[in-house]
């Protein structure tokens, strides 16, 4: 992405522009458009709504919902990133080298979500078709209720994961806390190891999917039944 | 030979173990899980009833009861927003699922609230074509779930409505059951195709008020500052609920009393939780008061249990600036209607008595994805019977406007009213009728 960025981005300074103005201004850009975005001091809503693949790279920590329901933008944020980012995200690549707080990628739809570093808890909550890739360790009830798409973590994941979860495939390199409702251990296939050789790949990330552990629902809480009244 | 099944006069019936509470221990005997319904709680609750207009005499002027105009419309959103809402009439269709309804009903109601200038509101489940093609104002809510959820619809829509709870659960998720998940409800929710759907009962991605504030901004930044925004809840804590939806920045508080309707929950929780309309409607009105906001920049939306003019006036001058409906829309489009008697009886119940919304097999073709079912509702002619229903609301809440002598629906205020029951008084904070005393607020 750098590499691409170097062309020719046009700087926004957030010491000079209102949060309206860039997002104003980056919502409104031409396809192939390029920006670096800088000071964005931890402000919030940041590169939220992209509707074209344009090119955004922030330069510091970035408050909640950075690239919020982006819809084909490729966002970098050379920071820490605070809640919900990346939230309901549509297509697209967003990418974090730092850190991500609570609830990254909840609710993506698509596109791919990088988080170099660790994810805080409910990463991927609710998620319906974003491929999460997380280079580090998640927080707890991470891929909650997600529905499609898949969370990949190079690290350890705390207790909760893969509750009550619906179709979405959870790839683990490292240590599970207990796992939540209905989610259960499963055989890599390799059509899960081509999978996650992809997956990784295009994040960008050196790991070796043989070391990687799949995880998924064991379908047994999608009719609710008496008998399963005691996974609660 | 007589077929009367009535019991003999000398058997005593229990008042705490009445038939309806026996037949329920029964079923839940047998089957082991909790009833699931939709409508809203049956049981007697105080309401709008308990309240009386004071229509003037000699201390009071009235306006000519059918010629002198008496406003109805309303605006929302002229907190934040650049394109507020423009309502005809001071009364909206509430949030309704495609899932939970099917596409002709949503047609439906989206044909006859446009007739009549009002909006609709999406639910659970995300925006229809057939909804955003005959609404021509449409609220599109965001829900705990985010099903179906999408940038480009939000931008589609002409507000959006964060939902927090409903009248008939709060802190509690939406519920729709397998049978209803057709193959286009399962894709728009990103659902497999065979499950009992249990939506999540809060956001994912925000845990309180100071984050809701920050997730409002997300979505005007998303939208433009265009939209208004609403925040919805169900009336449990009204008083504070108000104030902080105002202080997260909401331009229309939507305050859903315990009446409030749904299409699937447990019957506990319809009949056991939130409060009733009557008080959240004072509560809230009482908060924007306090923050100097009442009939101004942010506007107060109620519903749960609004059935005729007089629930839409008595909730106005309670000071509500709009109310909306639900249920009695449903009934407009001809939900429990007695044409459809000997369908009714074959699912063991008859009109008046439907309550399985939840099924899917709805006769009416109101709450169903079957296809056979659903071309019983002529969306042309549902929404026309809904547009009616929508004129005569309105004609009667004028008619009491005016015999108060309010130019406008938004002039009637709580001294017009008078309650009936010591429990209204107290609730609604109006004078018992005959007296000029408020219950808590001394003799």
């Amino acid at each position: 992405m750098k590499a691409a960025l170097a062309a020719a981005s046009e700087a926004l300074d957030l010491d000079r522009l209102e949060v309206r103005d860039l997002n104003r201004r980056l919502q409104g850009a031409e396809t192939g458009a390029a920006f670096e975005v800088l000071n964005p001091l931890g402000r919030h809503s940041l590169a939220v709504g992209l509707r074209r693949p344009v090119e955004v790279t922030l330069r510091g920590h970035v408050g909640y919902y950075c690239a919020g329901m982006n819809d084909g933008g490729r966002i970098a944020v050379a920071g820490n990133a605070g809640t919900g980012l990346a939230e309901n995200m549509m297509s697209g690549l967003v990418r974090v080298t730092g850190d991500a707080s609570q609830s990254a990628g909840a609710s993506g739809h698509g596109g791919l979500l990088v988080i170099e570093g660790n994810a805080a808890a409910r990463c991927g909550i609710s998620l319906k078709g974003l491929d999460i890739v997380v280079g580090g360790s998640v927080g707890h009830n991470s891929a909650f209720m997600a529905q499609a798409g898949t969370l990949t973590i190079c690290g350890d994941a705390e207790a909760g994961l893969g509750d009550s979860l619906y179709e979405t495939r959870i790839y683990l390199r490292g240590q599970a806390g207990e796992l939540g409702a209905d989610c259960v251990e499963k055989e890599m296939r390799p059509e899960h190891l081509a999978q996650l050789t992809d997956l990784l790949a295009r994040a960008g990330i050196a790991a070796d999917p043989a070391d990687f552990r799949r995880y998924g629902s064991a379908r047994e809480l999608y009719r609710f039944r008496v008998s399963n009244l005691g996974a609660y | 030979m007589s077929h009367d099944r009535s019991p003999p006069a000398h058997l005593r019936p229990s008042a705490l173990f009445d038939a309806a509470t026996i037949h329920e221990i029964q079923r839940a005997a047998r089957e082991g899980l909790y009833k699931i319904r939709g409508f809203g709680a049956k049981r007697a609750l105080p309401h709008f009833d308990d309240l009386v207009f004071l229509g003037a005499s000699v201390s009071r002027y009235p306006l000519e009861g059918y010629r002198e105009r008496c406003g109805t419309d309303v605006i929302l959103g002229e907190r934040h927003a650049s394109k507020p809402l423009h309502l005809q009439i001071p009364i909206t269709i509430a949030g309704m699922s495609f899932g939970s309804l099917s596409a002709n009903a949503k047609e439906a109601l989206g044909r006859g609230a446009s007739a009549v200038g009002t909006s609709t509101t999406t639910g659970d489940g995300g925006m229809t074509a057939e909804e955003r093609g005959h609404s021509n104002l449409l609220v599109y809510q965001l829900l705990p779930s985010r099903y179906g959820m999408n940038p480009e619809d939000l931008r589609k829509a002409d507000a959006i409505e964060v939902v927090i709870g409903q009248g008939a659960k709060p802190g509690g998720g939406g519920m729709l059951l397998g049978q209803k998940i057709s193959d286009r409800v399962a894709d728009m929710r990103s659902l497999p195709h065979d499950v009992d759907q249990r939506s999540a009962c809060r956001h994912p991605d925000w845990t309180g008020p100071d984050d809701l504030e920050i997730k409002i901004q997300e979505l005007r930044e998303i939208t433009g500052w265009e939209k208004p925004v609403y925040v919805k809840v169900g009336a449990t804590r009204t008083y504070y609920d108000t104030l902080l939806a105002v202080k997260a920045g909401a331009d229309v508080v939507v305050v859903d009393g315990m009446q409030g309707g749904t299409g699937a929950t447990q019957e506990c929780f319809i009949e056991h939780v939130g409060i009733p309309t009557l008080p959240a409607v004072r509560l809230a009105a009482e908060a924007l008061r306090e923050l100097g906001l009442h009939r101004g920049a942010v506007k107060l939306i109620v519903s749960g249990g609004i059935r005729n003019g007089a629930d839409v006036a008595k909730a106005v001058a309670l000071g509500a600036d709009a109310v909306s409906i639900g249920t009695a829309a449903l009934i407009a489009l001809g939900d429990n209607r007695p044409e459809l008697a000997e369908d009714y009886a074959k699912l063991g119940t008859a009109p008046g008595y439907y309550d399985d919304w939840h099924l899917g097999n709805d006769p009416a073709g109101i709450t169903t994805q079957d296809p056979d079912l659903e071309r019983r509702l002529d969306p042309v002619a549902g929404g026309e019977r809904l547009a009616n229903y929508l004129r005569v609301l309105t004609l009667e809440a004028q008619t009491l406007a005016r015999a108060c002598g309010k130019s406008h629906l938004h002039n009637l205020e709580p001294e017009d009213l008078a309650a009936l029951t010591v429990e209204a008084a107290a609730m609604a904070k109006v004078p018992l009728a005959g007296t000029d005393w408020i219950p808590g607020q001394g003799y």
